[in-house]
């Protein structure tokens, strides 16, 4: 098993490490997955995690110069590695000014990703500022526990949207209710609702665009809203965490089921899995 | 006509919103309207009480069809509400508002408008408290300046906030008008000269002293901070009262007026 990869493109890094960032406010540990073209950053969807789960994947050849790695076998040319995504964004956070960064997965004590940063220095050799993160790794009998989440069969499909504008919304809502009703039709209508014994608040975004995927659900009234109650903090989360500043996002509704979440931004997209509460 | 005894509408929900946060200290607010306008108070420990007052002339339609309307309404859902898309504009943007009320056990209904998005709140409203009268009134004070904010938010970033009250020397001899705490860093005292350019007017009819609870005063800094002038006065017993001038983006100018008891746990023969 063995895996590094180096970045040096400025624009690259940023990026990478805003995406890192994102995962970092969405999961307190979560699963990396390396392949020959991708990496995954995975959190499935457990109890402990009030049963949401992320799927967020990136091409590997998009941000990284150099990326080899070798498998645990030649069939199965994966590695799986748990870590804590708060640790690698802090490695990053030096990085922002780096000639490189280099991500290596060594085995001295305890199985580690050792992300050396290359800075730029005014003298002829650089200085170079080397994080280890402990990481566990997966054995393949657990492999399956972090296959794709398949996309629900929703009842709508529908763009989000500003997201600014929806954040400030939820940000609101969730100083005066725990629970938010999310309700979404064919007509590119979206309401997002809180109710308490205080306050009703209903906020109503209109002509916001059903994906051409969502003619599927073709029996369905255009005006027939769809609606799930989501936890509002995972949704405030995901609001406020995202730095992938997306350039399409959407959320799938399964009626009183749960909420799918898709973020896509070229190169990466992020999926958020937000069950309904019963 | 509408059902509705209270109406009204606003280009900018933000100029109803910044005054309300200028009074926010306590979950709670009482607010009055007539046809002059809508006047919101906000009571802790009897004590103190703070009012903020939108003029009719504020709002781009404002119609009262009682003689007045009072409800009990909790302020920081009403203030959540207001700031829905945000507290913080961008430029070129603004909130529009309209606000409904049908009258006693009916909620507040806010209509607000961003960008084609429209959020509708419903929020519940209580019985009205019974107010504090402070029955302050200009033929009772005794003492009175004004001052220009920038003068007193120095003062407050500069005074020793460890100390359990705000003494306060208004005369018409020197040292004109002092601000002095009683802090762990020992006392502090500020003064201000009669000819200070940040003193606006200065009628000082008799020498008073008088200490005011810091924790009483501590929320008024909230108007301060968006104030342009303020006026301080006292009435013979010793009760404050502290007048926040604000403008808003507009240029229009509000009102936000503070009272506070004077402090009684100290007696007449501490101050010599």
């Amino acid at each position: 098993m063995r895996f590094r990869a180096k970045i040096v493109d400025l624009a690259c890094l940023n990026h990478f490490s805003r995406v890192i960032n994102t995962i970092a406010k969405l999961a307190k540990t979560c699963t990396l997955r390396l392949t020959v073209s991708k990496l995954y950053f995975i959190l499935s969807d457990k109890v402990a995690n009030g049963g949401v789960s992320m799927w967020c994947e990136l091409c590997q050849g998009n941000f990284f110069d150099e990326f080899q790695m070798e498998g645990v076998a030649a069939e199965h040319n994966e590695i799986y590695l748990e870590l804590v995504p708060e640790n690698l964004a802090r490695a990053l956070k030096t990085a922002q000014s780096a000639k490189a960064v280099k991500i290596k997965l060594t085995n001295k004590h305890c199985p580690c990703l050792r992300v050396a940063v290359e800075l730029p220095s005014l003298s002829s050799s650089s200085r170079i500022v080397t994080h280890d993160i402990p990481v566990g790794v997966i054995p393949r009998r657990l492999w399956n526990d972090f296959r794709e989440p398949s996309v629900p069969d929703f009842d709508v499909s529908i763009y989000l949207p500003v997201l600014k504008t929806m954040k400030s919304v939820v940000e609101r809502m969730k100083n005066l209710s725990n629970s938010i009703v999310i309700e979404a039709n064919l007509n590119g209508e979206m309401n997002l609702k809180i109710e308490t014994d205080l306050v009703s608040v209903t906020t109503h975004f209109k002509d916001l665009g059903n994906p051409p995927w969502s003619n599927s659900a073709q029996d369905r009234d255009l005006e027939s809203m769809a609606e799930a109650r989501i936890d509002i903090k995972k949704l405030q989360q995901l609001l406020a965490g995202q730095q992938v500043n997306p350039t399409k996002a959407l959320c799938n509704i399964v009626s009183k089921r749960i909420v799918h979440f898709i973020l896509l931004h070229e190169d990466v997209s992020l999926q958020y899995f937000i069950p309904a509460l019963a | 006509g509408e059902p509705y005894v209270l109406a009204a509408s606003l280009d900018n929900a933000r100029h109803l919103s910044s005054l309300l946060r200028a009074v926010h200290f306590q979950d709670h607010a009482t607010c009055f309207a007539t046809a002059n306008g809508l006047r919101v108070t906000v009571e802790d420990a009897k004590c103190i009480q703070a009012n903020a007052f939108i003029q009719a002339e504020i709002f781009q339609d404002f119609a009262v069809q009682e003689e007045s309307v009072t409800f009990r309404i909790n302020l920081s859902v009403l203030l959540d509400c207001l700031t829905i898309f945000g507290t913080s504009s961008l430029p070129g943007t603004s909130t529009a508002l309209r606000m409904c009320y049908r009258g006693y056990g009916y909620p507040l209904m806010l209509f607000l408008e961003e960008g084609g998005v429209v959020t509708v709140c419903k929020i519940n409203t209580q019985e009205p408290d019974q107010l504090l009268d402070f029955d302050f009134c200009s033929t009772k004070v005794v003492n009175k300046i004004i001052l220009q904010s920038d003068g007193l938010r120095e003062a407050f970033a500069e005074l020793d906030m460890t100390s359990e009250v705000l003494q306060i020397t208004m005369s018409p001899d020197k040292p004109y008008f002092r601000l002095s705490t009683f802090g762990n860093a020992g006392s502090a005292h500020l003064d201000y000269p009669r000819d200070s350019d940040l003193m606006e007017t200065f009628h000082c009819n008799q020498t008073q002293t008088n200490r005011y609870k810091i924790s009483l005063l501590k929320p008024s800094t909230k108007a301060l901070a968006l104030s342009c002038k303020v006026s301080i006065r006292t009435d013979a017993q010793g009760f404050l009262s502290l007048q926040y001038m604000i403008r808003n983006e507009d240029g229009q100018i509000c009102f936000v007026e503070y009272y506070c008891c004077p402090d009684e746990d100290i007696t007449e023969a501490e101050f010599m």
